[in-house]
């Protein structure tokens, strides 16, 4: 197989693995936001439940949790198989909007009491106050852990080959197993760095625009 | 008139009961200074009196207004949500270590509440803004941001940001006690300032001596109960009271 014909193969499989990339953090920032809130609640069962399922996620494989949210519904309810892609969203969102919640917590509770307070005072609502003066400071103090997440998403669309969407590492992996040759991988590989580069630069570009406060 | 009412307030956490039945009043106009050792009980009652703590008994009442009543067993009732929104416009706070907003500018910092809470304009909110930094010498600091001003000029912003509200009443915790010694007068000053403008003000401190020019009436807090309260010449020159002597005989006079 010429080059040319590898990369245009791969960029195909690669376009899948940005899709996956892409919606993943579109639905699992601010479902992770959600998740952070109920697990703060003062309202014991809520608390409690979002406790065990963020548990779950972060005690479990992220591979066995694709597998059971595309596998599961017909082994256990009998309902029809999800669609791959689909099924890869799901768990992928499911998964990072557990570790993006805890990384939300930390944020929103080291934030100083006095920020509350000072709000309060002036007669800001609690919804102001969280929107207009909590959220900005939690967002500069977790970008870092955001951008160690998200870097970590990238590598971990590969894991949807697991249920033979055709992301990048499949396509990949099926090229060199019939080529006999590990020049697909090295290929896949120089893929992933530069897209982590490319993300990772955006990410302290953010982090930069940020540094107008302490 | 009467702008702050305090009647036999009550307050514990847990066991421990830090204000055993406090009154106190503030007229118009008038500057109270509450002194006494720390522990004593006088940052919980500014915090119960800012709606900041919740009363366990007692009453609060703004300008004649309840903010806190006394339920039928005893126990104090806030007012409902509505009316403490309306009450809280009522006073301001100055915090003993800021609590500036860090996101925000030095004039957002001045403005952002009353556009966000009173609604106002952003060109009204801009001139009372910049109006208020003037006065506190701030002017070339609008669009700096609190961590690029000293200690002491961060405080005069805060008290901008608690005027820019026009309060009834202005409360002061400790509004020096986290700044460097030499940064403590431009505080005090602003202050005197504000009660020669006959601004209606509670200040908690430490500063005796200020307490004692600044002041129209001193109270002296020990033990969760006002011990001795009167004028400075009285409380503070002339103090009746042992635990207000050997409270005094510590700072220099």
């Amino acid at each position: 197989m010429e080059f040319t014909v590898l990369v245009a193969k791969l960029a195909e499989g690669m376009w899948v693995s940005v899709e996956i990339f892409l919606l993943t953090l579109l639905f699992s920032l601010p479902l992770g936001l959600l998740v952070a809130l109920g697990r703060m609640s003062r309202n014991l069962i809520l608390k409690n439940v979002i406790k065990f399922y963020i548990s779950i996620m972060r005690g479990t494989p992220l591979i066995l949790q694709l597998m059971v949210v595309y596998f599961g519904p017909y082994f256990i309810f009998g309902l029809p198989t999800p669609n791959r892609f689909l099924a890869t969203i799901v768990g992928f969102v499911l998964n990072y909007a557990a570790y993006f919640a805890e990384i939300y917590r930390g944020g929103i509770e080291s934030i100083d009491v006095g920020q509350y307070e000072a709000a309060q005072v002036l007669g800001y609502s609690r919804s102001q106050t969280f929107i207009r003066i909590i959220m900005p400071q939690v967002i500069k103090r977790i970008l870092p852990a955001v951008t160690n997440e998200v870097i970590t998403l990238i590598k971990d669309t590969a894991l949807a080959f697991t249920i033979s969407v055709s992301e990048m590492f499949t396509v990949a992996k099926a090229i060199a197993s019939a080529q006999s040759s590990v020049l697909p991988f090295v290929a896949a590989g120089i893929f992933y760095y530069v897209f982590n580069f490319i993300v990772a630069t955006i990410m302290e570009w953010i982090e930069k625009k940020l540094d107008y406060f302490r | 008139m009467k702008y702050l009412e305090i009647r036999n307030l009550r307050k514990s956490f847990g066991d421990l009961e830090v204000i055993k039945d406090i009154s106190l009043e503030v007229e118009e106009g008038q500057v109270v200074a509450i002194i006494g050792p720390s522990g004593s009980g006088k940052s919980t009652l500014l915090r119960c009196a800012t709606l900041l703590e919740t009363m366990d008994a007692g009453e609060l009442i703004y300008l004649g207004e309840h903010a806190v009543r006394t339920g039928p067993d005893g126990k104090a009732v806030p007012a409902p949500p509505g009316q403490l929104k309306k009450i809280r416009g009522y006073f301001g706070l100055v915090f003993q270590n800021f609590n500036l907003f860090p996101h925000f500018s030095v004039i957002r910092n001045v403005t952002d509440a009353l556009i966000t809470v009173q609604k106002k304009s952003k060109e009204e909110a801009l001139a009372i803004g910049r109006d208020l930094l003037k006065k506190m010498a701030l002017s070339d600091k609008e669009n700096a941001y609190p961590y690029q001003l000293s200690g002491g000029q961060q405080q005069r912003v805060s008290i901008a940001r608690a005027l820019a509200l026009n309060p009834k009443v202005l409360f002061f915790d400790e509004p020096t006690s986290a700044l460097d010694p030499e940064l403590t007068g431009e505080i005090l000053k602003v202050i005197k300032d504000l009660a020669a403008e006959n601004m209606t003000m509670v200040i908690v401190t430490h500063e005796i001596a200020f307490a004692r020019d600044v002041a129209d009436h001193i109270v002296f807090i020990d033990g969760g109960v006002i011990v001795e309260e009167g004028p400075p010449e009285q409380v503070i020159n002339n103090p009746r009271n042992e635990r207000t002597r050997a409270f005094l005989s510590r700072f220099e006079r």
